[in-house]
Parts: structure tokens; C-alpha cells; sequence
């Protein structure tokens, strides 16, 4: 993987005629963790959207290395979002498969799944998954995704203790690969990060 | 990956509380209803088949249309495949087939049936079904816009026939008139117009919705 890096300049962000943010500028590095940390309605989550390219900024730049259009910006974006994605009629094996066929996914399903520990449930509805059972499900996807820059949104919001070291591992493991994560949270990742706090002004 | 999504978006309309069975029953049961409202005066009833029929299978085929988008967009799957490599064009055209071939393509399929029992010459009920063949396809891609649209309005079900139906106009006319033209033995090209009304919003529809969509993706 070529060092990548993504790059924020002077973002300012609005959201329903308020002011979340102005003049936000940030660089996040191949192997560096960003934490976003604040309180609810800072404007984190809405971040990560502008950064994904859903949501338009009101100014200032984005770039994922040389990439600054939202659409080409987003065929590099790993994406775990506060919603499971999750269908109640299909497994999560069936979800994995479709997600891995959808993304051009090269590694086997079936030890990503042993991986999050779903190897058990592989073939259970996911209606009937725990919250945190289909947080793991969303980890596994996130890592099949192949992408270099991952967006998390409240990582480690549903997970057991257990669950939280298996998502600080894989987060780890990516940024250990030359990967980037840029993580909304309102817990300590459990790793060096560096840390950007919004909403402090407010 | 064109592949994968419309195996899976077959797959959740085919699976139990799917959409599918509920579309036909509906159009069954639209059907049934009508020749118990208006007698057993079979004249009248072949007259009225293929206006009864069209427009059944119509809202049949929107009834499962506000799902369309709205289901992935709920539970956050439809952010996941914006950032798949297919683009949104691509995406909404794999979703109006996938949608056409749950429903569109069954309730063809079960419209000779049917317009057996409103007493169409068996002529007649070819063309029915051929009507619908054609014809169907621009109501899963005109469909498709107002799903796309009103994505993020909670009941939007409701405003979605409000916004689809007008635009559906034509298809209706076409189609019924094509099998009024064959019940009156004359051509008049009902068959031709309604063909080139299908292909155009096939055409059109994906770009449309796809523009719908990531406006409420942004919202």
C-alpha cells in the first residue's frame, strides 16, 4: 500500500442553519488513528459524512492523497456507520457474502467471520443477533471492505469487553498495514490516537 | 457486483415478508374484487379488464415501491453501497430491475389468469399480458424516482403514489388501449407508444433517482 494521507482544510460545517464547525483543518497519516471526540450534536458524525463525501461542506477542501472528489474519494473509504445494516431476513454470512461480492472482496468469508467471533451464528437470521453481535458483523464487513481509510462511527458503542479489544486489535492491525482510521467516539480507543475535540468552543 | 446486488435485493423481495407474494396477492385479490362490485354482466366486464387489470397491477406495483431505497436507507446499507464501486446510476438500475423482476414479471405472468375471469376472448389476453410485459418495466423506473425522492420522509408511502401516479398516466392509457384496440378488432398502436414510453423512462429513471438519492443521503 503507498503512503497515503488524508488532508482537511478549513472545513466548516452546518447542519440545519447551525454552526458546527469553521476553519477545521486537520492531516491524518498511513498508521495514525484519529479519535473525534465531543459532545453529542458536535458535529462528529457529520464530519465523517463530509469526510465520506455523503454531505457536502459549506468550505474548505478534503482530499484523500490526491483524491478530491467526493465520488472517487469514496471507492477508498472503509465506512462503519452508527446503523448495523444488518437485514433481519439474512444471515451474516449472507450479509458478509453480498457485502464481499458488492465491495470485489478477495479474503474468505468464513475466517473473518471466525475472526469477530460470529463463526458460531454464521447461519442464524440476524434478527435474532444481540446489538453487539451485529457490531461485530459491521467490524467484519468494514475489514472484507479492503479500504485503506476507515471511517468508524462509535466503534465500541454495544461491545462487550471482549468485543472492545477485538475492534482496538483489528483497528491496530489496519493502521499496522499502512491503514488510516478516523474514529467518532466518546470511549478511549485503547491505542496511541491523536485527538480532535469539537464542540469545545461551544 | 451488478450481480450480487440484484441476487439479494431478489432475494429479500422473494424471502419470507417480502414484498413479492404481497404484490400479487394484492393484484389477485384487486381483481377478484371488481367483477363482485360490478356483477356477472361479461360484456361489461371484458370491456372493463384491461382498464381494472392495468390499474391494479399499477398499485400493486407501488405498493412495494416505497421500500424501494427506504429499507437500505433506514438501516444504513444504502451508505455502504454508495461507497461500493458501482455508482448511484448503476445502482438504481440494478434496483428497478430487481424490483421489475419481483414484481412487474409475476404479475404478468398472473394476468392471463386473470383475465379469464373478467371473460377475455383468449386473443385479448395475450396482448393483456403482453401490455404488461412491455408496459411494467417504466412503472418499477418511474417508481423508482419517487422512492428516490421521498427517501427520507417518514410515511413517504403515502406522498410516493401522489407523486408516481400522474407519471404513470400514459403507461395506463397505452396499455389498456392497446387490448380495447384488439377487443374492437382495429390497430392503433397502443403497443408501439407504450413501448417507446417504457424504454424512455427505463433510460431516463436511473439518473433521476440516483440524483434523488444522494440528495438525501446529504440530508
Amino acid at each position: 500500500m503507498s503512503p497515503e494521507f488524508l488532508t482537511v482544510e478549513n472545513l466548516t460545517g452546518i447542519r440545519g442553519q447551525r454552526l458546527l464547525f469553521r476553519d477545521l483543518s486537520f492531516r491524518v497519516e498511513a498508521g495514525q488513528v484519529l479519535s473525534l471526540e465531543g459532545p453529542n450534536g458536535a458535529g462528529k458524525t457529520s464530519l465523517l459524512r463530509m469526510i465520506a463525501g455523503f454531505i457536502a461542506p459549506a468550505a474548505g477542501s478534503i482530499a484523500f492523497g490526491a483524491l478530491s472528489e467526493p465520488e472517487e474519494r469514496g471507492k477508498r473509504i472503509g465506512w462503519l456507520g452508527h446503523h448495523d445494516a444488518a437485514k433481519p431476513q439474512l444471515t451474516p454470512r449472507e450479509v458478509l457474502r453480498f457485502f464481499s461480492e458488492l465491495y470485489g472482496a478477495r479474503e474468505p468469508i468464513d475466517g473473518v467471520l471466525t475472526a469477530v467471533g460470529l463463526a458460531q451464528i454464521a447461519d442464524l437470521p440476524c434478527q435474532y443477533l444481540s446489538a453487539g453481535q451485529k457490531k461485530r458483523l459491521a467490524l467484519a464487513r468494514l475489514r472484507l471492505s479492503g479500504r485503506p481509510l476507515w471511517l468508524m462511527d462509535e466503534p465500541l458503542a454495544a461491545l462487550d469487553a471482549n468485543g472492545k479489544a477485538l475492534a482496538a486489535a483489528m483497528i491496530a492491525e489496519h493502521c499496522a498495514g499502512g491503514g488510516l482510521v478516523v474514529a467518532a467516539t466518546h470511549e478511549k480507543l485503547g491505542m496511541p490516537c491523536e485527538q480532535l475535540i469539537l464542540g469545545a468552543a461551544a | 457486483m451488478i450481480r450480487a446486488l440484484l441476487l439479494r435485493d431478489i432475494q429479500l423481495a422473494t424471502r419470507a415478508g417480502g414484498s413479492a407474494a404481497l404484490a400479487l396477492a394484492f393484484f389477485a385479490a384487486v381483481a377478484t374484487l371488481v367483477p363482485l362490485g360490478v356483477g356477472a354482466d361479461l360484456k361489461l366486464l371484458a370491456r372493463i379488464a384491461a382498464g381494472v387489470l392495468w390499474v391494479a397491477a399499477v398499485l400493486a406495483a407501488l405498493l412495494s415501491l416505497d421500500r424501494l431505497f427506504q429499507a437500505d436507507f433506514e438501516d444504513g446499507s444504502l451508505d455502504l453501497i454508495a461507497l461500493s464501486p458501482l455508482s448511484m446510476e448503476t445502482v438504481s438500475a440494478t434496483k428497478i430491475a430487481a424490483h421489475w423482476l419481483t414484481t412487474g414479471l409475476p404479475l404478468t405472468v398472473l394476468s392471463p389468469l386473470l383475465g379469464l375471469m373478467f371473460g377475455l376472448p383468449p386473443e385479448a389476453y395475450l396482448i393483456l399480458a403482453l401490455s404488461l410485459l412491455i408496459g411494467t418495466p417504466a412503472v418499477s423506473a418511474l417508481g423508482a424516482i419517487g422512492a428516490g425522492l421521498t427517501l427520507s420522509i417518514r410515511r413517504g408511502g403515502l406522498i410516493l403514489p401522489l407523486l408516481v401516479l400522474p407519471l404513470l398516466a400514459p403507461a395506463v392509457i397505452f396499455g389498456a388501449g392497446a387490448v380495447q384496440a384488439t377487443l374492437d378488432g382495429i390497430s392503433n398502436g397502443a403497443l408501439l407508444l407504450l413501448g417507446a414510453f417504457s424504454l424512455a423512462a427505463v433510460v431516463l429513471s436511473p439518473f433521476a433517482a440516483a440524483a434523488a438519492v444522494r440528495l438525501n443521503l446529504a440530508g
